[in-house]
């Protein structure tokens, strides 16, 4: 509990002073892959699913912003000391809200754009049933 | 001058568009034929005057006259002169122009060349041009002016976003943009049927070569796109799902919906209302698309709401050219009989669940690119990115290819199911081959790149069955173009479903000297030196690439530096290094130098990737252009066109 804590202010520390931190060497793991490929492959599915803040539609595997690169040393630093990518997850959601998330959770707010495209193809699916012919009959011209 | 003149002829070719509209309009209410002969030149001169005045705008970039506010902003007199010309659409206003330019030019050209449709829907295809050139011409004039002196020139101009100064840019946009505003041709088309009630086999027929052409460009621009992304933001990305990707992809969904759709209703009648619907959906897909891009809602909701006018006035536009169509629709539909029915194991049937999906994934989309934006108006801040469609529009996707491989294989009006079954144990037996290769010696592959390499397997085999036991010299362009375009889906998805199963990444800061393996190479990092460019200064990394039987290749990336123009901040971008080979490409990044814990310099951020079959992305999206374009010759009959204008001409003569 404290280990996160002190993680918070810390990624908080590096977060908040924008303007200030571009100048500053990029952290160890921003540029830097984990020496486990298992853990590096872990950590390299959730960054894809991550929306780095302060670019346009990229994620922060595929972005050079300096703050991308403190959340790519963020996310390895966590892997590596054995945190689960849900966990990761769950507190950058936190710190961030759901903006930072590419995967939106489903809640009331989303319960659309889940089902929207299953409600598209069952209204599509019931329109173009009626274009076709049911048994042998030689129906020609339709109305 | 050249502004005041290029200015001049803008307002010559709105007032042209006028003329056409009332005349078009007045013929079309009874008046005189004289009227409807108006129609045709005034849609040809306004096609010329837009492209001249595009010509002046571009004659400003090149003279680099800064007086001109848009060319201040927008170039410097030390750019390149291709990024010169390029920068001329690298803008907001310049991009408009050539929006407008292609809209009047698709006009004119329907006015030289469409001979096949009767002569009153023609009138009223030219005047639904020339009604929505008119809006746009309006949007140029009033809001968006690109030929706007500065009261005062400036020594130089402020240059161009280094990201856009690529080669990339000099065709990208063009391309997709003739793809976009070639779809209003269909729109236009639509509109005219409906107000002449002249819907069937003709109308479709003449709508088919202008859908392809249309599409054949949208289909280039986006894989060209999709390139230029991938080499130029240095990280290796081909498709990012981003909204102005999006919004790209909506108007090539629709557009291939329709050139499917069309082949039903000029064959057998069939699907009318339909594919008029679907001409509508096409083009104001094209404005919405512009409308999201163009009025500033993709930055922020907020963002729009701090300069609207733009965004209002593109929004009103799109009100009244889509409310119109569709109320237009609304009002004949009840008139329009859908056609001839057929049973669902058919050539038709197969079409209708082709057009379902693909209707299905642009609805998605729309949805996803369209639900942050609603949501934040809400107060609700979300993304929506690859792993919603991959999600979503993934399996649906993968369905359509299956959809693909038994549409062609049946025959129109009514099938056997045992006929199908018949025609496909190759195809299946290589989809089987290519599941039980990869599950065997693949590793751990994801679902979706499993699949959609199974899949691959099973259309590249069964695209090629239509030509099986034909006469291959016989065989008519239009077959020979849909089982390119298919094979090309093909390959398209065998390179997207490789690229993501079994690419190799490697990130490392490197000394001179040091030696990076990643998969089958080894890249030996030899060092650095400066350069200077034409308007940029880099650093160049050089590294030797040698593969494991011996042949070695030099990379050179570089990492750019843009200085800033006239008080803007330089600007960094990366300039990959690509070695393509016939299993795929290297691809190599320099990145920042890397302190050490001397304090010295001396390491280098080095990103290496290798990428198995990722060029078959674009090879696919080439063969599937390819493909239209051989089924656009068979279709568009130039030559009989050209023939029987010939003959009229010699009967004139005699006459």
């Amino acid at each position: 509990m404290s280990l996160r804590l002190i993680l918070l202010c810390l990624f908080g520390a590096l977060a908040l002073p924008l303007a200030a931190q571009d100048r500053l060497p990029p952290a160890p793991y921003a540029y830097q892959q984990l020496k486990d490929p298992a853990q590096e492959a872990r950590a390299k599915a959730l960054m894809e699913e991550l929306r780095c803040l302060v670019c346009q539609g990229q994620s922060i595997a595929d972005s050079d912003a300096p703050l991308a690169g403190d959340m790519r040393h963020e996310v390895r630093s966590k892997i590596a000391a054995g945190e689960s990518p849900a966990e990761i997850k769950t507190w950058l959601v936190a710190r961030y809200g759901n903006w930072v998330s590419y995967d939106p959770p489903f809640d009331t707010a989303t319960a659309f754009l889940w089902l929207g495209p299953l409600f598209f193809l069952a209204l599509g699916g019931w329109l173009a049933f009626g274009r076709f012919r049911r048994g042998e009959g030689d129906a020609e011209d339709a109305p | 001058m050249i502004a005041e003149l290029g200015l001049a002829l803008l307002w010559m070719a709105a007032a042209l568009a006028c003329l056409s509209l009332v005349a078009a309009t007045l013929f079309l209410r009874g008046g005189s034929k004289d009227l409807a002969a108006l129609v045709r030149p005034a849609s040809v001169a306004q096609g010329v005057l837009t492209t001249a005045a595009f010509g002046l705008l571009i004659a400003l970039f090149v003279r680099s006259d800064m007086s001109v506010e848009l060319v201040a902003r927008n170039s410097n007199s030390l750019k390149p002169m291709i990024f010169k010309v390029a920068g001329t659409w690298g803008n907001h206003e310049g991009s408009m122009l050539l929006w407008l330019m292609i809209l009047s030019l698709s006009g004119g050209l329907i006015a030289i060349f469409e001979r096949r449709l009767r002569e009153d829907t023609l009138v009223a295809t030219l005047a639904a041009q020339a009604a929505l050139s008119l809006g746009f011409f309006a949007f140029l004039l009033f809001s968006s002016n690109p030929f706007k002196r500065l009261p005062v020139a400036p020594p130089d101009g402020q240059g161009l976003n280094p990201l856009l100064q690529d080669i990339g840019l000099a065709f990208h946009p063009p391309t997709l943009y003739v793809g976009y505003v070639g779809l209003s041709v269909a729109f236009s088309f639509a509109v005219g049927a409906l107000i002449t009630r002249e819907i069937g086999p003709a109308f479709a027929r003449a709508m088919r070569p202008w859908v392809l052409g249309s599409w054949i460009f949208l289909t280039l621009g986006i894989t060209a796109g999709s390139y230029w992304a991938y080499y130029e933001l240095g990280w290796g990305g081909w498709w990012f799902w981003d909204p102005v990707e999006n919004v790209s992809l909506i108007p090539w969904l629709a557009g291939a919906a329709l050139l499917h759709s069309v082949a039903v209703t000029a064959t057998r009648n069939a699907l009318r209302a339909w594919t008029v619907m679907l001409a509508v959906i096409g083009f104001s897909m094209s404005m919405v698309g512009t409308f999201i891009v163009r009025s500033g809602l993709l930055t922020s909701v907020h963002s729009f709401a701090v300069d609207p006018e733009r965004g209002t006035f593109l929004l009103a536009l799109m009100a009244i050219y889509i409310g119109g169509a569709l109320t237009l629709f609304a009002l004949r539909a009840g008139s329009v009989a859908e056609g001839k029915k057929f049973a669902l194991l058919s050539r038709e049937g197969s079409l209708v669940i082709n057009n379902l999906l693909l209707t299905t994934i642009l609805a998605l989309v729309l949805l996803g690119t369209l639900y942050p934006i609603v949501a934040e108006a809400m107060g609700e801040k979300i993304s929506v990115g690859p792993p919603y469609y991959n999600k979503v529009a993934g399996p649906l996707a993968l369905i359509l290819c299956l959809v693909m491989v038994a549409g062609p294989l049946l025959s129109w009006r009514k099938d056997d199911g045992k006929r199908l079954w018949s025609r496909l144990p190759l195809a299946i037996f290589a989809g089987a081959a290519v599941l039980f290769a990869l599950i065997l010696f693949g590793g751990k592959v994801g679902i979706l790149p499993l699949l959609g390499m199974t899949v691959a397997g099973i259309v590249a085999v069964a695209s090629l069955a239509p030509l099986w036991g034909r006469n291959l010299r016989r065989t008519p362009l239009p077959t020979w173009g849909m089982v390119v375009a298919h094979f090309g889906v093909a390959v398209c998805l065998a390179g997207m479903g490789a690229e993501s199963a079994f690419i190799k990444e490697r990130l490392v800061a490197a000394a001179p000297g040091d030696v990076v393996k990643v998969g089958d190479f080894s890249v030996k990092f030899v060092g650095v030196k400066p350069i200077a460019g034409p308007n940029y200064t880099a650093i160049e990394g050089t590294l030797v690439a040698t593969t494991s039987s011996g042949s070695s290749f030099t990379m050179r990336p570089e990492a750019r530096t843009f200085p800033g123009l006239m008080g803007t901040a330089p600007t960094e971008t990366n300039e990959a290094a690509l070695l393509t080979r016939p299993g795929g490409q290297l691809y190599a990044v320099l990145g920042q130098p890397v302190t050490g814990d001397d304090g010295r310099a001396d390491r280098y951020q080095i990103r290496l990737w290798w990428k198995p079959l990722v060029w078959w992305i674009w090879l696919g999206g080439g063969l599937i252009a390819l493909g239209a374009a051989l089924s656009l010759l068979g279709r568009a009959q130039l030559l009989t066109i050209w023939r029987a204008r010939r003959a009229r001409k010699a009967e004139e003569r005699f006459a």
